[in-house]
């Protein structure tokens, strides 16, 4: 169950940590960078940031669900959750998930933003 | 890894809704007459599009979700109204980075383009020292090249990109790019020589040699973890594992990039400029999605294509046979090795008689001296080269 994203580059920050996202808590709600652009596509989105210009390709359209309602949940699992991905067959997209934000294409969203 | 990447990799052969990027040369101007040029540029074409034509196929590209177009020339900053262009592109959610040789990156505008986070730069240089570049690129181009990275710092414009051809004299001052680079807060793009446009004159002896392309490919898998390459050495990915070399190791044309040329010719590809591969007009061809998405040549482009003489070769799935345009304009079959083919395919397949094709237009400023060659029909037509007409055989 590798290989849900593709991000086409390195993380902007070395130590950011790519591959153990250490910041990435699946428990805490996250959303979109607001300079990220997603595109559908029949294979699952593209993720641009005008930030960072960078791209990545999700690789479903079960991740690109994720994704896109990440704000409406109080966290990441109940995202997953609503997308259709029971808990214990997160791990892959927790991962993904995890990747995003450690190139900054997924940021935290603050406490008082939560509501 | 290896497992799912090819998926991906085959569904952009099949070709996308709208392209990932492209590469949009808004001028065949030029205050410089680099002998490798890709477009032939120098003068401008009368026909080029106007303001309100660009702004039509901005807010094309803004439907569409292409996320940002690569603006290159001739020099797009010496179209009077490029500023405005860039402007408007960014505001209607359509990214720009631009290639410049640096002419107009003056620390007033340097100032402006640090303030805009959707906008990036990209200094074109081909030698790390001027003796090198200006070999190239013209007398007093790397003064200018440097003047314009420093412009850039001293605004506090961070990651502008050094964008180097990479050639036979240059290939050796990789390290020395990557030094001039962080030297200014800027990162190092290097791409593939290409025999397109004026390309094709110099190409012979200008491409680096068969050592010096395994020294690349070393280079890059060392050190290229901060490089950019636009996916433009895929050529070489059969020289390692799978995957040693960033990026999707693919030919991209008419599939998930193209080019849209100064009089809005749409082309599969940068290095493409040819009849060959011209597959619609913008003005003419119901606007940049019509030809996207219909153009006979894209959609074939998108069919699965032939191995051809390649197909018996175990490294076929690394390199797909390598580079179109390469092969097209040193008149190698489509269908056949990469002019530069990592398996050593390419050289004896270059030492035949081969029939290279000209480049599509000549804007170069006035050099050919001497008769001028009338335009009599002396070649007998030659009959439609069709990607996959050939017999793998």
């Amino acid at each position: 169950m590798r290989g849900l994203l593709i991000v086409s580059a390195p993380a902007q920050e070395p130590g950011a940590g790519a591959l153990s996202p250490s910041g990435f808590d699946p428990d805490h709600a996250w959303r979109l960078h607001p300079q990220v652009a997603v595109r559908p596509e029949p294979f699952g989105a593209l993720l641009y940031h005008f930030g960072t210009r960078k791209l990545s390709f999700l690789k479903n359209r079960t991740i690109l669900a994720v994704v896109q309602s990440l704000s409406d949940h109080p966290d990441v699992r109940a995202a997953c959750r609503a997308a259709g991905v029971e808990d214990a067959r997160q791990g892959p997209y927790l991962h993904a998930l995890g990747l995003l934000a450690g190139s900054n294409m997924l940021v935290p969203v603050e406490p008082k933003e939560a509501a | 890894m290896t497992s799912v990447v090819p998926r991906l990799v085959e569904q952009f052969e099949h070709g996308l809704d709208a392209p990932i990027c492209l590469t949009w040369e808004l001028t065949y101007a030029c205050n410089l007459a680099c002998v490798h040029c890709l477009s032939s540029s120098g003068k401008r074409d009368p026909r080029e599009l106007s303001t309100q034509d660009c702004k039509d196929i901005i807010d094309e590209l803004e439907r569409m979700q292409v996320f940002y177009v690569n603006i290159g020339g001739g020099e797009p900053t010496v179209r009077p109204d490029f500023w405005e262009l860039v402007d408007y592109a960014t505001a209607h959610h359509v990214g720009v980075k631009f290639s410049t040789n640096g002419v107009r990156i003056t620390p007033e505008v340097a100032t402006r383009l640090a303030a805009s986070d959707y906008v990036d730069v990209q200094i074109s240089m081909d030698g790390a020292t001027a003796e090198v570049n200006d070999a190239v690129r013209g007398a007093g181009s790397y003064a200018m090249a440097i003047r314009a990275l420093e412009n850039l710092a001293a605004a506090g414009f961070s990651d502008a990109k050094i964008s180097v051809v990479v050639t036979r004299h240059n290939v050796d001052q990789l390290d020395e790019f990557a030094s001039l680079a962080s030297r200014y807060g800027a990162m190092l793009r290097i791409t593939r020589l290409r025999p397109s446009g004026r390309g094709a004159d110099v190409w012979d002896e200008l491409h680096p040699t068969a050592d010096q392309q395994v020294q690349l490919y070393q280079w890059l898998v060392a050190k290229g973890e901060r490089v950019l390459t636009g996916d433009s050495f895929f050529h070489l990915s059969g020289l390692g594992e799978p995957g040693a070399l960033a990026g999707l190791n693919m030919c991209g044309a008419g599939r998930v990039v193209c080019l849209i040329d100064p009089v809005g010719d749409v082309y599969a590809c940068p290095f493409a400029i040819h009849d060959r591969f011209l597959a619609g007009n913008v003005l003419s061809g119901g606007g940049f999605d019509n030809v996207w998405k219909n153009a006979p040549l894209f959609r074939e482009l998108r069919e699965p294509q032939s191995a051809g003489a390649c197909g018996s070769c175990g490294h076929y799935d690394s390199c797909r046979g390598g580079c179109m345009a390469a092969k097209f304009f040193t008149g190698l079959p489509i269908d056949g090795p990469d002019p530069e083919c990592v398996q050593g395919y390419g050289a004896p397949a270059l030492a035949q008689e081969r029939n290279k094709p000209r480049p599509a237009g000549d804007h170069s400023h006035g050099r050919r001296s001497g008769p001028v060659p009338l335009k009599l029909s002396m070649h007998p037509p030659v009959a439609p080269q069709r990607l996959c007409n050939e017999s793998p055989v």
